[in-house]
């Protein structure tokens, strides 16, 4: 009934511009007391049969509870949002984030015990967005085989964990899962020595490549190759530490990986500038934060709250300059995207459930997308990685939110 | 069973090479030893680069735990240390069965107190520790050498019953140490989810070796039960684990439970796992025990019912003691494999020494440093499995009367 009442919210405040459909099921919906479910309940010409009229009593105080119940639930706080998941994070006073903890650039154990990486900011973020302060976070370190077990138990509230978004993760039928927007676009790359001349895929034809065992890189690299109508002479190997170690050594001409992956293997190479990464990718891999689909009012929080920092770095707007610029916008009523964006007048938070000034807390915290990117795997990390198709869109890239309006 | 030959010249060259194949072999082999040896202190001292240990040794040993309540960890470690010195110093003090003087400090001894000092002198200093951190460990080893002396002085006064009370301070000991990790009784709570390192994969073997053991032997007594219900449960039972890999279990008991059991009703992630743990070695134990059961003599039990114990009494009297003593060797290497089993649970995502370790080397700032890594950590879980290994061998030493040999 409360997860049915909490999704009965969240249609309502979709649906406020919608006129009302007849014939929706009852309890699905907040339509108010003029609408299709009391509608139903009055059919008066029959109520002249004593039984008929017995039933129908029953049920109008069955229907008119029902009712009530869901027209409290509907309507807390003015209109305001019900949400279990933001309800049990607010409670708590923790968001509970689901990372991979050992990935490096995106999740990993600093020597003082603090997390940090790209997944890592995305989670402080999202804490910022709803509770204020990006260090009410409790990080869970899952691999690859529980991560959407423990969301889909509750045991983690979301999943920032280098996650593929794909049609089987998103659909109801598959794992369910509710994807924010995807913060890295990553894929898999070949990476060569700067010597040996190989300039694209093509070129390593009848060459050794080495290659993980038993990972999706090794099917995509033999599907490409099968294309290319080249023949290859895959090494397969157990672990990425053996990998590296036989293309370091000279057995194979080039290794392949995700390429944000080979980036951060090749800084621990003896001299990382002899290796190079070839522009073909060979799949596509959006690392993507989830939620899960149960509660989407907590879903959308989460979207637009790492949305916000890629529309603040579109606005630029970092996080040194973010109380100027909140500043600016208090003290000027003209600019009125800006006072918006930055709650200062309107009513995102509200229609999120997230407090008003939830973009300001998030960037306060964490700086912007620009920021995050060139602190954790950019050039402002030893990953160095180009940003890629990760710049703005207006940049030729595919970091794009949706207008704040 | 002769006497322990001594090391001689003259022996050592009748061993190794009493003919030229035997010295061609004796040859061959030392010389790869000692190039696989230098070539690995040439490693150690020249080319590693010790700084992603020196950098993260707290993170080894506690994980994530607070900073400011780090102080009941090392409250916890002088317990422990007056608690070792204190057996040590006693179990010295009495005479064995084969050995009717007592020295205060045989040769043994010295040599561990040796190893010991030598060891607290230079390891916080090679860790790169500030002073306070390495005088509070020579403090710790002041204290334990100090309490072994003042035990192994005094300590064959006790009484009887202190003396039998004694063992007792383990238990107690455990139960305090759990309050100081995890906290309550007016102390602040630190999740089990900031437990980490070395403290997590102690935290969960001794707990997981602690109700494994009396699971065990309640499991060995049901196989050998003739109720036939708690016969067949007992061997459902062991089968049942004994025929699943131990990760399966721990990937079951995360996923699993998590949908059985509501969202925070289920046990934390890393109780669940030492639960598994414990429920896993259980099996194992079981059949470790059964086997010490299946060789003392029937005539044992029977001659006990004769003289009129109660089948309870007859079982924790006489089977038992010698059950459980001939099973000790068997018991001891279950617990060691259970202490390396842990490792595993870092594939399930918990922090524990290797789950540390692979976070470790997952920050940029010490890619590509495993070996390192690996090493330390294979010494950290050799210290650890000799101090079991040394103290059940004391343990045997002293249940077995000499008249049964060793």
């Amino acid at each position: 009934m409360t997860l049915e009442a909490a999704a009965g919210g969240t249609v309502a405040t979709r649906v406020q511009s919608r006129s009302p459909s007849v014939g929706e099921p009852v309890g699905g919906n907040c339509h108010g007391p003029g609408g299709p479910i009391a509608g139903k309940v009055r059919p008066i010409s029959i109520a002249s049969m004593p039984f008929l009229r017995k039933l129908l009593a029953k049920l109008s105080f069955a229907s008119t509870l029902a009712l009530a119940l869901l027209l409290a639930s509907c309507a807390s706080e003015d209109g305001g949002l019900q949400s279990q998941k933001i309800d049990l994070i607010k409670g708590r006073g923790k968001l509970i984030c689901g990372v991979d903890g050992k990935l490096p650039g995106f999740s990993f154990l600093g020597s003082d015990g603090a997390y940090s990486g790209l997944d890592v900011d995305v989670c402080k973020a999202v804490a910022a967005s709803l509770l204020g302060d990006s260090a009410k976070v409790d990080y869970r370190d899952l691999n690859s085989s529980e991560r959407f077990a423990a969301l889909a138990s509750g045991e983690v509230d979301l999943l920032s964990r280098n996650t593929t978004a794909t049609l089987t993760r998103d659909a109801a039928g598959g794992n369910g899962l509710s994807f924010a927007p995807t913060t890295f676009y990553d894929g898999q790359g070949v990476m060569v020595a700067a010597g040996s001349g190989v300039k694209s895929l093509q070129d390593l034809a009848g060459k050794p490549i080495c290659v993980e065992s038993g990972t999706t890189t090794e099917l995509n690299l033999a599907d490409r190759m099968r294309e290319l109508k080249a023949t290859y002479t895959p090494l397969k190997f157990q672990t990425g530490d053996q990998t590296y170690a036989a293309y370091l050594q000279g057995r194979c001409l080039a290794v392949t990986s995700d390429r944000s992956q080979l980036a951060a293997k090749r800084t621990s190479f003896p001299d990382p500038s002899v290796h190079l990464l070839l522009d073909e990718v060979l799949s596509k891999e959006p690392l993507t934060p989830a939620t899960t689909n149960a509660d989407p009012v907590w879903s959308d929080a989460v979207r637009w709250s790492v949305y916000a920092l890629m529309q603040a770095e579109e606005l630029g707007i970092t996080k040194a300059n973010v109380a100027a610029k909140l500043a600016q916008a208090q003290a000027n009523p003209n600019q009125a995207d800006l006072r918006r964006f930055l709650g200062v007048e309107g009513d995102f938070g509200k229609t999120l459930g997230l407090p008003a000034d939830f973009v300001v807390k998030a960037i306060a915290a964490v700086g912007n997308y620009g920021e995050i990117f060139d602190r954790n795997v950019g050039p402002g990390s030893k990953l160095k990685l180009d940003r890629g198709l990760n710049r703005q869109w207006s940049q030729g890239g595919l970091i794009y939110s949706p207008p704040f309006r | 069973m002769g006497p322990k030959p001594r090391l001689t010249p003259a022996s050592l060259r009748k061993e190794l090479f009493a003919t030229p194949l035997d010295g061609l072999v004796t040859v061959l082999l030392v010389t790869g030893l000692a190039a696989a040896g230098s070539r690995l202190l040439h490693w150690a001292l020249a080319q590693a680069d010790w700084a992603v240990i020196q950098a993260n040794s707290t993170l080894f040993a506690v994980g994530r735990y607070p900073i400011e309540q780090q102080w009941r960890l090392w409250l916890l470690v002088a317990l422990l240390a007056a608690a070792a010195g204190l057996s040590w110093g006693v179990l010295r003090s009495r005479p064995l069965p084969d050995r009717p003087i007592t020295a205060l400090w045989p040769g043994n001894d010295r040599l561990a107190t040796g190893i010991l000092v030598l060891l607290a002198s230079w390891a916080p200093a090679a860790l790169g520790l500030t002073l306070s951190i390495q005088s509070r460990w020579w403090a710790l080893t002041g204290l334990l050498v100090l309490v072994r002396w003042l035990a192994g002085r005094y300590g064959s006064r006790l009484g009887k019953t202190a003396t039998l009370a004694l063992p007792l301070v383990w238990p107690l000991l455990y139960l305090v140490g759990m309050v100081l990790i995890g906290g309550g009784l007016g102390l602040v709570t630190v999740g089990a989810n900031e437990w980490g390192g070395l403290l997590l994969t102690l935290v969960e073997a001794s707990f997981a070796i602690l109700l494994s053991a009396p699971l065990g032997v309640l499991l060995a007594l049901g196989r050998r039960s003739s109720l036939p219900l708690l016969r067949w449960g007992s061997i459902v039972y062991i089968e049942f684990i004994r025929g699943a890999p131990l990760i399966t279990l721990l990937f079951l008991g995360q996923n699993i439970l998590g949908f059985l059991l509501p969202g925070g009703m289920a046990p934390d992630r890393i109780w669940r796992a030492a639960w598994i743990l414990t429920f896993f070695s259980a099996a194992y134990l079981a059949e470790a025990v059964r086997s010490g059961l299946a060789a003392v003599p029937r005539g044992q039990l029977e001659a006990a019912r004769s003289l009129g114990l109660s089948l309870p009494q007859a079982l924790a009297q006489v089977v038992l003691p010698q059950a459980l003593r001939i099973a000790l060797p068997a018991t001891v290497g279950q617990f060691i494999s259970l202490l390396q089993d842990t490792t595993l649970l870092s594939l399930i995502g918990l922090l524990d020494l290797l789950g540390t370790a692979r976070s470790v080397m997952a920050n940029p700032l010490f890619l590509g440093k495993s070996s390192e890594v690996y090493l330390t950590l294979a010494v950290l879980f050799w210290c650890c499995c000799a101090a079991l290994g040394l103290g059940s061998r004391a343990l045997e030493r002293r249940l077995n009367p000499p008249s049964l040999g060793r």
